[in-house]
């Protein structure tokens, strides 16, 4: 007890110093709680997008086969469908047709695509949220394409997706196989890629290999590595992610570096009064280690708070532009609150510690000195 | 009257601020984990009926929509050493399958 009593003893003595000089300590927290703000907003950004995609992606098909001519992925013709379905361990074959489309009244590309049982008549289309809060020209419900050859088509918006299915269906526009054709100019006996579902898992390399015999031109992609790329896609050292994080973590040091050289006169004055009232150098110390505590710990709490409502609850708007780019169309998605308690372990012995120790180290240079000598520097 | 030392409101607002963040780690992901459950059936119902492959995050380029279906070539879709000049071309990886092999 006698021991609480005197830390808290040091903590009011401390917390009077701070207040002394509220402005300069207040735009410090401010400044620090930024950085912990930024650097835990990527880190909850990146592991939820990480899991979210994982797990909306487990269902992807097992291998997708695509043609290559002159190096570019090329339409394949449907009779590819039978040759990878005659390959051993393949469950079945679908040939995909989907395809981009140019709407200059929104100036945004969208995805068509046919889906495998499309149970509305030739007129009828599904779309994405997204499609409908931009296409711009939609009247009640008819909706104007251009076909390849410069024709004008009216279709009939059937069903938009759920808003809350956006991050998979926000500019996807599903339609017959006859009006896709029209619209694309992707000429019957051919297909965009092929959709492979395979009986045994660890038959996929094999499968692949095979693939890539009996037909030299063809590319498999496999499920592992779709699932792999969008698991890499917000990594720690990938762009973005290393320019944002750099910036903080040199601002953070450039900041930690100025508070541990920089002892004020004012500083340097009180240590040296309270050496003279009979204060030593472990109380001192102690109460530099209380306002180092409590400058990094407040930050922390604060940055770490305001990132999670700022990632959970209002979607990642900070980020919104960035990953936006050039792009009209940006998806609204919520993300699952998924926090990994190691990292958030790591961000706070990386904020607090080095923190309180760089307000440590200077104070304990001076603590030691005599109290004249400190007095008549200041 | 006897005057509130300085560490008490101290001590109050960071233990106000450890219980919110404690509640925000573990008892918001427990309270919505049904609703998302929920909405996450739905979108991998449409990946295995549409059989789907990839996100729909960046729209701006072929290669950024599709990342996992991209040319060999891109992020720099012309050749190995185009400059790449969609903003989100900087933010993600090529396909990790091509990386994956050097």
């Amino acid at each position: 007890m006698k021991w609480i009593e005197r830390q808290r003893a040091f903590m009011d003595y401390t917390l009077s110093s701070l207040w002394r000089r509220k402005s300069k300590n207040a735009s410090l927290i401010l400044v620090y709680t930024l950085v912990v703000f930024v650097i835990s907003s990527v880190i909850f950004f990146a592991g939820a997008f990480k899991k979210e995609a994982e797990a909306v992606l487990a269902d992807a098909p097992e291998m997708i086969v695509q043609r290559m001519v002159g190096g570019r992925h090329d339409l394949i013709p449907t009779g590819y469908v039978a040759k990878v379905k005659g390959i051993r361990g393949v469950q079945s074959v679908t040939a995909r047709l989907w395809g981009y489309y140019y709407h200059p009244a929104s100036g945004s590309n969208y995805t068509i695509m046919v889906p495998e049982n499309f149970p509305h008549a030739d007129h009828a289309v599904e779309l994405g949220h997204g499609v409908l809060r931009t296409w711009g020209t939609v009247q009640g419900n008819q909706i104007y394409f251009r076909t390849h050859d410069g024709e004008t088509l009216v279709l009939s918006v059937v069903k938009v997706f759920e808003a809350a299915t956006d991050l998979v269906t926000a500019d996807l526009i599903l339609m017959s196989e006859p009006v896709f054709r029209k619209i694309s100019g992707v000429a019957e006996g051919f297909a965009t890629d092929l959709a492979v579902r395979i009986r045994n898992e660890q038959e996929r390399r094999t499968i692949a290999e095979k693939i890539t015999q009996a037909m030299p031109d063809a590319r498999p992609i496999l499920r592992e590595e779709i699932l792999r790329t969008y698991a890499s896609l917000f990594d720690w050292r990938s762009g973005y992610m290393l320019v944002l994080l750099s910036g903080a973590v040199l601002a953070f040091f450039i900041f930690a570096w100025d508070k541990a050289t920089g002892l004020s006169a004012e500083e340097r004055t009180e240590i040296g009064i309270l050496k003279g009232v009979g204060w030593d150098t472990a109380d001192i110390l102690m109460i530099k280690f209380w306002e180092g505590i409590g400058i990094s710990l407040t930050s922390f709490v604060l940055g770490v708070l305001a990132s999670y409502a700022h990632v959970f609850f209002a979607s990642a708007t900070l980020f919104e532009h960035a990953l936006k780019g050039w792009a009209v169309l940006y998806p609204a998605f919520t993300l699952r609150p998924v926090v990994d308690a190691f990292q958030l372990a790591v961000l706070f012995f990386l904020t607090v510690a080095p923190y309180t120790l760089v307000t440590v180290l200077p104070i304990w240079k001076v603590s030691t000195m005599d109290p004249d000598i400190v007095m008549r520097q200041g | 009257m006897r005057s509130v030392r300085k560490s008490t409101p101290y001590l109050i607002f960071i233990a106000l601020c450890g219980v919110c963040l404690g509640m925000l780690l573990w008892l918001h992901p427990a309270l919505s984990a049904r609703h998302h459950q929920d909405v996450l059936e739905v979108k991998r119902r449409l990946v295995l009926e549409l059989r789907l492959t990839d996100l729909c995050l960046f729209t701006e380029a072929r290669y950024t929509r599709h990342l996992s279906q991209a040319d060999l070539h891109s992020a720099f879709q012309d050749h190995p050493l185009a400059l790449e000049h969609f903003p989100s071309g900087s933010m993600v990886r090529p396909p990790v399958s091509l990386w994956m092999r050097q």
